[in-house]
């Protein structure tokens, strides 16, 4: 007797269960088995027996969580058979380095799960793939249609036209540790900026990995090793945490800026004290969100990892199917 | 308006005091009359356009963007103009931005019937930041961080005047503020105020706090719990302006031929009555004045069930003489030789409490919650009569507040700089014994008392526990328990608790505190002093 179509898999609260596999996309508790789209806190926790991800993201992993047990790496574009006749496939998701989909068959129905993704372009991974499936499983962290992401190139601009005008200051950019500062570092090279960047401690090993897989982010030297007059007229990128924090002092008069999403909403902006907004995320905006639902064509959208609401109506609004799913532990913290 | 909207940005995203004097008088030297004088007045008290409300920019928007998409928006930024800005359909055109003036000539025009395709015209002619910028002076504040008096001060350091001048000419002008301008930029005579019955700024007090201070150099007032008002009278016109200055003379039309002198004197407005310091005390609560506020007509009911009186603090012109210069007790026994010629059915004078020392006054004012008196004021003898708050001159004693145990009900975001976290909270007091199945009943509304890092955790708890979403707001589960500080409390039919509490704000979060522990209704109704 046939199963009824989807029913082996299942959105549970701690992350989606493939039934025939016993394994999990994401989980946000330790399992046995768990198949990870990409390094960021919030989809790839330690502790899993074992770890299914690209290479890249098991180095990330690895870094953070300080072990390598149980790696299992598959490349972009491999497919690996797991029990219960299910394949997974990972595709180019353009999120971060070594982020990935994860397109799951089994019994000829097809399932994607993005994780996080964008669709602009990003130096330091390879740009997202639209790839048909039957169940599309999106995030939709700025899934509203306020959030509009201007071209990158314009956002450099504004931060080097500030840096230029203030040649005794510094302009503290505050970044994601992993991904967004990278690209923000190898976005200041393709601008032609070729200073040396300075970096805050927390941001040095990422930033080395990212090199080690062949992204060239330039002249980095770290803040602690640096006196304050050499960094004035210098861009120094910290996370985000460390903006407001006592570290800032032994910077010459910072400029407050941010590389986030959130930028583009001026109270977002306010209440982490930034002067220099910069509406930069690796995340789809609106436009990207819709149009890669249209892309895709699922005949069926779950919506995951953000403001489900908005992107459930447009879906109702152009007669797709969708439904949101609520999974716990997810937070936008690395837009 | 490229000018002016750049400026707005700047100002949203500048921390500095300074910084934002900066921007300001540096955007006033440089733009030309009369456009700096209606950004001016966009910046320090916000311009009123009858035709153009929150309403209609809604109205327009959901014409454009589909009405649950605008308002899932809407709740995430927190500000009705900055999400328009941003959802505004990109117009086919390059823009052709207004000049500040022309835009204000434009948005004066406008009926509400033409305004529905007016500022639409006017929005297509700008970009997402000239947008924001046209909204927010459309609709009147601001809300940018720029206080009135920041502007003003802003506008002082442009021209090298003195912001209190500046203050006493402002009350009497009107945007686009020509004779300000004329004075300070372009060297003509100061503006003529004398025969208008215009506002002065207050002075205003500091918290006491821990200070101590010596009974000898301080004499101490009661703070009565009513509104302050300046009463003026002058070119034969008496006005009433509360404390920011907003002309509330219709409201209290039985003090506009009562007074009859040209004077300017300050006091507190309050309602016949023998709740605020017993019989001889001569006053109504403050829940009683509340019947009287805000209203645009009086019935003669009214009139007659709440009759208000203005018990005198201070004066600070008598007949044309300027006494604010003068110290505390000079101004006082001017005050005190008033009074004879002032009728006692629409005025008194604030008694001077007496005490030996600081540790009997200190005694006194625990006393004063019975007489239901907010608290104390400590003027120093010497106190010139200066605007605003200066250190060391006046201060207020309130009493300790009131404090009460209640249940976390509902969240609803905040708005500006708190809209995308829950914190203005809805709580509640059992009707009951919680242990027998008894409700929760909401008992009032806060949305201060807590640090940054207290709302985060706050916020997190909402999140996590949200049991039915109503639009912006969230029931939560009623788990988490907040000591609530409040200075009084009242009979109230608006509430289904049939109380409302007066200046709730939490005071501690109870993390630690399990929800049947908080207090019921009748301990909340038993502080009740009306
Ligand atoms: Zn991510
Ligand atoms: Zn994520």
């Amino acid at each position: 007797m046939a199963a009824a179509p989807f029913s082996w898999i299942n959105p549970e609260p701690h992350g989606i269960h493939i039934a025939p596999a016993d394994c999990w996309v994401d989980p946000s508790r330790p399992v046995d088995k768990a198949l990870v789209t990409h390094g960021h806190a919030d989809h790839a926790r330690g502790g899993h027996g074992q770890t299914v991800a690209t290479p890249e993201t098991l180095a990330i992993m690895e870094l953070r969580y300080a072990t390598r047990d149980g790696a299992t790496p598959v490349e972009y574009g491999e497919t690996i058979r797991l029990p219960g006749g299910v394949d997974a496939t990972y595709i180019p998701a353009g999120h971060v380095l070594g982020s990935a989909q994860i397109l799951l068959e089994h019994a000829g129905e097809r399932v994607i799960v993005t994780g996080d993704y964008k669709r602009r372009h990003d130096p330091t991974c390879p740009p997202f793939e639209a790839t048909p499936c039957d169940i599309f499983i999106t995030e939709a962290t700025f899934g509203l249609p306020v959030f509009c992401h201007p071209p990158i190139e314009e956002e450099m601009q504004k931060l080097l036209e500030r840096l230029a005008a203030h040649p005794d200051r510094c302009v503290l950019v505050g970044a994601y540790a992993l991904g967004k500062a990278q690209r923000v570092i190898a976005e200041l090279r393709r601008a032609g900026h070729t200073d040396p960047i300075y970096l805050h401690g927390a941001m040095e090993k990422m930033c080395r990995l990212y090199e080690e897989h062949g992204v060239d982010l330039g002249e980095l030297r770290l803040v602690s090793d640096a006196d304050k007059d050499e960094m004035r007229g210098h861009i120094v990128v910290c996370p985000p945490g460390a903006l407001n924090d006592r570290w800032s002092r032994r910077l010459p008069d910072p400029i407050t800026a941010m590389a986030s999403g959130w930028m583009r909403i001026r109270q977002r902006a306010r209440q982490r004290n930034v002067e220099l907004p910069l509406v930069i995320s690796d995340h789809a905006d609106w436009g990207e969100l819709t149009r890669t639902i249209e892309e895709v064509d699922a005949s069926e959208n779950w919506i995951t990892h953000g403001r489900e609401d908005a992107l459930l109506r447009w879906c109702q609004l152009h007669q797709r199917r969708a439904r949101a799913l609520a999974l716990v532990g997810y937070e936008d913290e690395d837009d | 308006m490229d000018e002016f909207a750049a400026l707005i940005d700047a100002l949203v995203y500048t921390r500095s005091r300074n910084e934002k004097l900066r921007l300001i008088a540096e955007y006033l030297r440089a733009t030309p009359d009369p456009d700096r004088g209606w950004a001016l007045a966009a910046l320090a008290d916000g311009l009123d356009f009858p035709a153009v409300k929150s309403s209609t920019i809604r109205n327009l928007l959901k014409d454009r963007v589909d009405p649950v998409l605008w308002t899932l928006s809407r709740d995430f930024v927190g500000d009705t103009a900055e999400t328009a800005s941003l959802l505004w359909p990109a117009p086919g055109n390059e823009p052709d931005p207004p000049g500040v003036s022309e835009t204000v000539e434009l948005l004066s025009a406008l009926t509400r019937k033409s305004v529905l395709t007016g500022l639409p015209k006017l929005l297509d002619r700008l970009d997402a930041s000239g947008r924001y910028a046209l909204l927010k002076l459309a609709t009147g504040g601001m809300r940018i961080g720029v206080s009135s008096r920041l502007a003003k001060t802003a506008f002082a350091q442009a021209f090298a005047v003195s912001v209190d001048q500046v203050e006493e000419y402002w009350h009497g002008l009107e945007p686009p503020y020509d004779p300000l301008f004329a004075w300070a930029a372009h060297g003509q005579a100061p503006p003529d105020i004398e025969n208008l019955p215009t506002f002065r700024p207050f002075m205003l007090a500091h918290p006491l706090e821990d200070t101590v201070v010596d009974l000898a150099d301080y004499a101490a007032e009661w703070k009565w719990d009513g509104i302050r008002v300046q009463l003026v009278r002058a070119g034969e016109e008496t006005r009433v302006y509360s404390r920011s200055g907003d002309d509330i003379s219709v409201t209290f039309p039985e003090l506009l031929d009562v007074l009859p002198f040209p004077a300017v004197l300050d006091g507190e407005l309050l309602v016949r009555g023998s709740t605020q310091g017993g019989e001889e005390g001569g006053a109504a609560s403050f829940n009683a004045l509340q019947q009287r506020l805000g209203r645009k007509t009086v019935s003669k009911k009214m009139l007659t069930e709440f009759p208000a009186f203005v018990r005198l603090y201070d004066a600070l012109l008598i007949e044309g003489e300027d006494v604010r210069e003068q110290p505390w007790t000079a101004r006082r026994s001017r005050l005190e030789a008033l009074m004879a010629r002032l009728p006692d059915s629409h005025f008194d004078i604030s008694s001077v409490v007496e005490a030996r020392d600081f540790g009997h006054l200190a005694e006194i004012r625990e006393g004063s919650r019975e007489d239901a008196i907010e608290g104390l004021m400590l003027k120093r003898k010497d106190s010139p009569y200066i605007a605003g708050r200066r250190v060391g001159y006046w201060y207020k004693w309130k009493r300790d507040p009131l404090l009460i145990d209640c249940v976390l009900m509902y969240a609803q975001r905040g708005s500006g700089k708190r809209s995308s976290f829950f914190s203005d909270y809805t709580f509640g007091c059992w009707n009951g014994d919680p242990d027998k199945g008894a409700d929760l009943l909401p008992v009032g509304k806060a949305y201060s008392g807590f640090t940054d890092e207290e709302l985060k955790k706050i916020d997190r708890h909402v999140r996590q526990n949200t049991i039915n979403r109503y639009g912006p707001v969230r029931e939560t589960e009623k788990t988490l328990v907040f000591e609530v500080a409040f200075d009084s409390v009242h009979e109230s039919k608006r509430h289904k608790s049939g109380l409302a509490m007066r200046f709730p704000r939490i005071h501690r979060i109870r993390w630690d505190k399990p929800a049947h522990e908080a207090d019921r209704i009748e301990a909340l109704r038993a502080l009740i002093r009306d």
